[in-house]
């Protein structure tokens, strides 16, 4: 971004004549702003998808009247609704806390969004530490649900909190396990690093690289869809158990703002999986056949796919199952897959 | 009673096969909808019709003899058997020097009624009856659900003929258990009207 920058100022004699800082500054707003459009386009076609998906799934038609054809526009209606809606504070709640929440939660998923790269060195922000800031900040989530359950002081958003809490918490480790074997092979924390490691051809993605890597990715991405609550372990907003969990309290904007940043996440998980296992931008021939950001979102949106078809498929896991799938099951076995990362580097070096 | 829970085998418990087998069944279910989606038993109600079985009992209405007055004599066998308490009959005397009374008022409260059809099996004339195939009664007033007699009254005959496509039934010793040219009977007793095209946009 930086150097794109110093290039338009180059060209431009109205940037020169003012302070590199305000150029910067400038180039800073509207690259948020891009990710911020990026987001809600996601989670809107996200929404959309997903409801049309479930629906054929149930033998349903899903909306299909707002918009013409397909009720295409019915998520962006709802999200009109949402911001024309009254802004709720229950009287008991702690209004700070209630009030940044949302904020918080919208934020951590929109801080990743600046980190990934759609293409070929197309990333906003390209970081030597990607996937470990992307690790970072989207942990960060769990403190705006938390937030949100404490400060809502209603039963059932205090347990969703504490629910999305000890989950999301857990699942960090197996996350985390199984994207180190990739950053060993791949010998980088730069994504745009990785993804360019994974060039020439579906064998030399790290997915089938090697058959610990291979087992890794589906540790993987069984623990991403528990720290971004998605069913079978959807326990933190269990509409049966909770009614709606952390979020139960909450109306209008900030609520879209929770959604929002909950369906963004879906593009996030799916972005971290494509870069890190599935060859990035690259095509799984030798050669790259079409542009690489059209490659990156159809694997992206295959892997949504994949997870709206699981959520429909499977039911909720009770707390002990979630546990016992996470701290006996997945970090032991993510664990042995570390090892056999490094034994197998050992034994081939440079291969 | 104990269901004991079938022990599973070693791959089993790994889950993935298991999960594997579970999504093919929701992607058959999702293809098929998709491609064939003509087939699926939703209905757009209320755009397309649902299509309710030939004696499904739907809201009231009154007979009328030939000349056109009520068969209701104002016995209040309705009323009394009425569970829901929905039914209010106002009695005067009748013109007719054969019929005793007549019904002044007429009132059911749809509100109340729970659409049990005793008050169907109750009456000693035939003059009440469930055969309308009308179960939505929408309304945003209070006072609109209160059928009162003339409502109840209108389109005794002819109208309620061509709406359920075929001969009303007058005669007393009507064979119910075979009405007569049913287009499409099937052998459920569900009648399966032509479904309407559903746009292609859907």
């Amino acid at each position: 971004m930086k150097e794109w920058v110093d290039g338009l100022v180059e060209g431009s004699s109205l940037l020169q004549s003012l302070p590199i800082e305000v150029s910067y500054f400038l180039a800073m707003v509207f690259f948020s702003l891009v990710a911020v459009g990026w987001m809600a386009i996601c989670a809107l076609f996200f929404v959309w998808l997903e409801r049309k998906v479930s629906a054929r799934i149930q033998s349903r038609l899903g909306p299909v009247y707002v918009g013409g054809r397909f009720g295409w526009a019915q998520t962006p209606a709802d999200a009109l609704k949402l911001l024309m809606k009254e802004d709720l504070v229950p009287e008991s709640a702690d209004r700070l806390l209630f009030n940044i929440a949302p904020a918080i939660a919208f934020m951590a998923t929109l801080l990743t969004f600046v980190a990934i790269p759609i293409g070929n060195g197309l990333v906003i922000a390209d970081l030597d530490i990607g996937i470990f800031f992307i690790l970072a900040v989207s942990s960060l989530g769990v403190i705006g649900i938390i937030m949100g359950g404490w400060a809502s002081n209603s039963k059932w958003s205090l347990y969703g909190g504490m629910r999305a809490a000890s989950q999301i918490v857990s699942y960090e480790i197996p996350v985390a396990l199984s994207l180190i074997g990739v950053v060993m092979i791949a010998g980088t924390l730069n994504l745009v690093e990785i993804g360019r490691g994974q060039a020439g051809g579906i064998w030399n993605w790290y997915l089938f690289k090697s058959p610990f890597l291979f087992a890794a990715g589906i540790v993987y991405f069984i623990a991403a869809l528990a720290e971004v609550n998605r069913t079978p372990f959807d326990l933190p907003e269990a509409e049966s158990e909770l009614v709606s969990g952390y979020n139960t309290e909450y109306s209008g904007m900030k609520f879209a703002f929770f959604f929002l940043a909950e369906f963004a996440n879906l593009f996030v998980i799916s972005a971290v999986a494509v870069v890190m296992f599935l060859g990035a931008w690259n095509s799984f021939l030798p050669w790259q056949i079409l542009p690489g950001p059209i490659w990156f979102l159809g694997k992206v949106f295959f892997l949504v796919l994949v997870i709206m078809w699981l959520r429909w498929t499977l039911p909720r896991l009770r707390v002990d199952q979630l546990m016992h799938t996470c701290w006996k099951v997945l970090i032991p076995i993510s664990m042995v897959l570390l090892i056999g990362v490094g034994v197998q580097m050992w034994l081939f070096p440079g291969n | 009673m104990k269901v004991p829970s079938p022990r599973l085998r070693w791959y089993e418990r790994i889950y993935l096969w298991e999960i594997a087998r579970g999504m093919v069944v929701t992607m058959r279910h999702m293809i098929r909808n998709l491609f064939r989606q003509r087939e699926m038993p939703t209905v757009q109600w209320p755009e397309e019709p649902k299509h309710l079985p030939v004696r499904i009992k739907g809201r009231h209405r009154l007979t009328v003899r030939e000349d056109g007055s009520p068969k209701c004599v104002a016995c209040y066998m309705c009323a009394t058997a009425c569970p829901a308490r929905c039914i209010h009959i106002e009695a005067e005397e009748s013109p007719e020097p054969t019929i005793e009374k007549v019904p002044k008022a007429f009132d059911i409260d749809m509100l109340r009624c729970v659409f049990c059809g005793y008050c169907v099996e109750a009456c000693p004339e035939d003059a009440i009856r469930m055969d309308t195939g009308e179960v939505s009664i929408v309304s945003d007033n209070r006072d609109d659900f209160i059928f009162h007699m003339d409502f109840l009254l209108r389109g005794s005959g002819e109208e309620w003929k061509k709406k359920r496509g075929r001969p009303e039934p007058v005669e007393e010793d009507e064979d119910l258990s075979s009405p007569p040219d049913t287009p499409e009977e099937t052998r459920d007793g569900y009648r399966r009207r032509e479904r309407p095209p559903v746009p292609s946009s859907w």
